[in-house]
């Protein structure tokens, strides 16, 4: 579960990129974060990390309280949530088992949980005959898929995904979506970053809109339209 | 909760990175070298010359001459007085006659010195020292001493001695430290470069929850290879030199004046001192390099 209660943001050179959001997201939901570019969408998924910290207000995130978290307990929190980008950030020398293997070693499983997982995980997302191949060799969305492989490996409570179908075509952008819906169904939080209109209204998703550091609609069974401002 | 850890990545990450950037791994081993090398022939040095010193520095007494108006037994009774004073060894009791003997025995053959009579000679004591360095004053406590008319004593010698152990030793410190702090310098850029390399697989690695020491291991496992391959190229190097050069002191004709002592009784010693230093210098030098980058 998150919760963000009337948290703001100002970066070191004076730029206010939120300006009081308040934002709860139960377990088990798919939420759709949109709004135009410099909204503050990202901001929003780097407070979840604890890449950076809120200028004020208070967040939680998955039974950790942000605010007072000490830097020894952030690794553990960062393993209730699986993270997925818009350019992949898979490591290029590695094949795709490997990239997930790594994922899993970084926190300590073992060989036996590393087998069993990684072969599951790549079979969810429909790559169980790639995983000897590099990322170079893959394609865009193919890629993109190891890397929601990768977020899912470690089984976090929740999905963040920033842009995930930022670099891909529309038929691939779909496929993604579909994907993070059903891993959605199979019980994971899944919070996704998009401007792409099209897609948030093909889904009756949660839609949450952003503007200029505000929300500005948060509808269930959403609509997404670009144009409105207030 | 605790971080889990799988060896086997650790250390094959930790070797890798090595060969990737070789030229640095192996300008960082050479700094390591040097910087023992240093350390260790000072230090052997300096083992030597207490050895071969230590009879002169035990011969490092002065004579106190007895009052000729006190009788032998008088003049002995002075002993436990010299000895009371502090730095003082021992006092050994010299009659006149011995001292006439000894100095004769010296200087066999010199007519200069033949058939002096005995009266020309003093009762004396010579006293032995703790620490040369405060021989001026315990003379001079000595001197103060009832019954006792006068010291000798060859402080040139003493102080000379003492002086250039002194300096040798002030030189030898500021090398290694100096040697040390490159040493630390180099090899933590070599792990900055393999951060450098890997700073994207650091940044996924944090993403994913690992934790900072998780993140720091292979690059600490790095920089002891570093340093244990330092210490251990710059032990056999060590022995070498030390080979040569005690063949070629032991060589001259110096009539034996300087012994040089073997090395194996010292090898483990040796060893044990590169080693620790190398880890030290790989462990510090790695944990500097990532410092900066485990604040995220
Ligand atoms: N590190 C930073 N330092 C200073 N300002 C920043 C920084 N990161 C973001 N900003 C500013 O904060 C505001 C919000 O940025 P943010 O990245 O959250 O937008 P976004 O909604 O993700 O945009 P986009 O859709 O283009 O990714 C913008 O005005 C941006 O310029
Ligand atoms: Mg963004």
């Amino acid at each position: 579960m998150i919760r963000l209660i009337d948290i703001q943001k100002s970066y070191d050179n004076g730029t206010k990129a939120l300006k009081g959001v308040n934002l709860r997201i139960d377990d088990g939901e798919f939420v759709f974060l949109v709004g135009p570019s410099g909204s503050g969408k990202s901001t929003i998924l780097k407070l979840i990390t604890a890449e950076i910290a809120p200028t004020a207000g208070r967040l939680m995130v998955n039974g950790y309280n942000l605010n007072n978290i000490t830097p020894r307990q952030v690794p553990y929190m960062r393993r209730t949530l699986g993270v997925i980008f818009q350019d992949f950030r898979l490591i290029e020398k590695k094949t795709v088992k490997e990239n997930l293997i790594f994922a899993m070693q970084v926190v300590g499983a073992s060989s036996r949980e590393i087998r069993k997982r990684v072969a599951y995980v790549l079979d969810l997302v429909g790559l169980l005959d790639k995983g000897d191949q590099r990322p170079d060799q893959l394609s865009g969305g193919e890629q993109q898929r190891v890397a929601i492989a990768r977020a899912l490996v470690n089984n976090p409570q929740m999905i963040i995904a920033d842009e995930p179908t930022g670099n891909l075509d529309p038929m691939r952008s779909l496929e993604i979506m579909m994907l993070l819906e059903r891993i959605n169904e199979l019980g994971t939080t899944v919070l996704v970053v998009t401007h792409e209109r099209e897609l948030v209204n093909r889904f009756s998703k949660r839609v949450v809109a952003i503007e200029n550091g505000r929300i500005i609609s948060d509808e269930t069974g959403g609509y997404y339209n670009n144009e409105t401002t207030i | 909760m605790r971080q889990r850890y799988n060896f086997k990545y650790l250390f094959s990450e930790g070797f890798h990175s090595i060969f990737t950037h070789g030229f640095m791994s192996f300008a960082a081993v050479c700094m390591i070298v040097c910087c023992l090398l240093i350390m260790g022939s000072f230090s052997l040095v300096a083992v030597n010359a207490q050895h071969n010193f230590s009879d002169l520095e035990k011969d490092n007494q002065f004579s106190a001459y007895i009052d000729e108006t006190l009788s032998q037994e008088e003049a002995r009774a002075l002993q436990d007085e010299i000895e009371a004073i502090p730095n003082v060894a021992r006092a050994e009791f010299v009659t006149k006659e011995q001292a006439q003997a000894d100095f004769e025995a010296d200087y066999e053959g010199n007519p200069l010195f033949e058939d002096l009579p005995s009266t020309v000679y003093r009762d004396r004591f010579h006293v032995y020292l703790e620490d040369l360095s405060k021989l001026t004053e315990t003379e001079a406590a000595v001197k103060q001493v009832a019954g006792v008319a006068d010291t000798y004593s060859a402080p040139e010698i003493a102080e000379g001695f003492t002086v250039i152990r002194n300096i040798a030793g002030g030189v030898a410190l500021i090398l290694v430290a100096i040697l040390l702090l490159v040493s630390l310098f180099i090899i933590s850029n070599t792990i900055k470069l393999a951060t450098f390399n890997r700073r994207e697989e650091i940044a996924i690695m944090k993403m994913c929850g690992a934790t900072n020491a998780f993140v720091r291991w292979p690059f600490v496992f790095e920089g002891m290879i570093l340093g244990v391959t330092g210490a251990l190229v710059g032990f056999f190097l060590q022995w070498g030199v030390y080979a040569l050069v005690g063949r070629a002191v032991g060589g001259t004709d110096t009539i034996d004046l300087i012994k040089v002592l073997p090395f194996q009784p010292m090898a483990l010693w040796v060893l044990l001192a590169f080693l620790i230093t190398g880890l030290l210098i790989g462990v510090v030098g790695s944990m500097l390099a990532i410092r900066k980058f485990l604040q995220v």
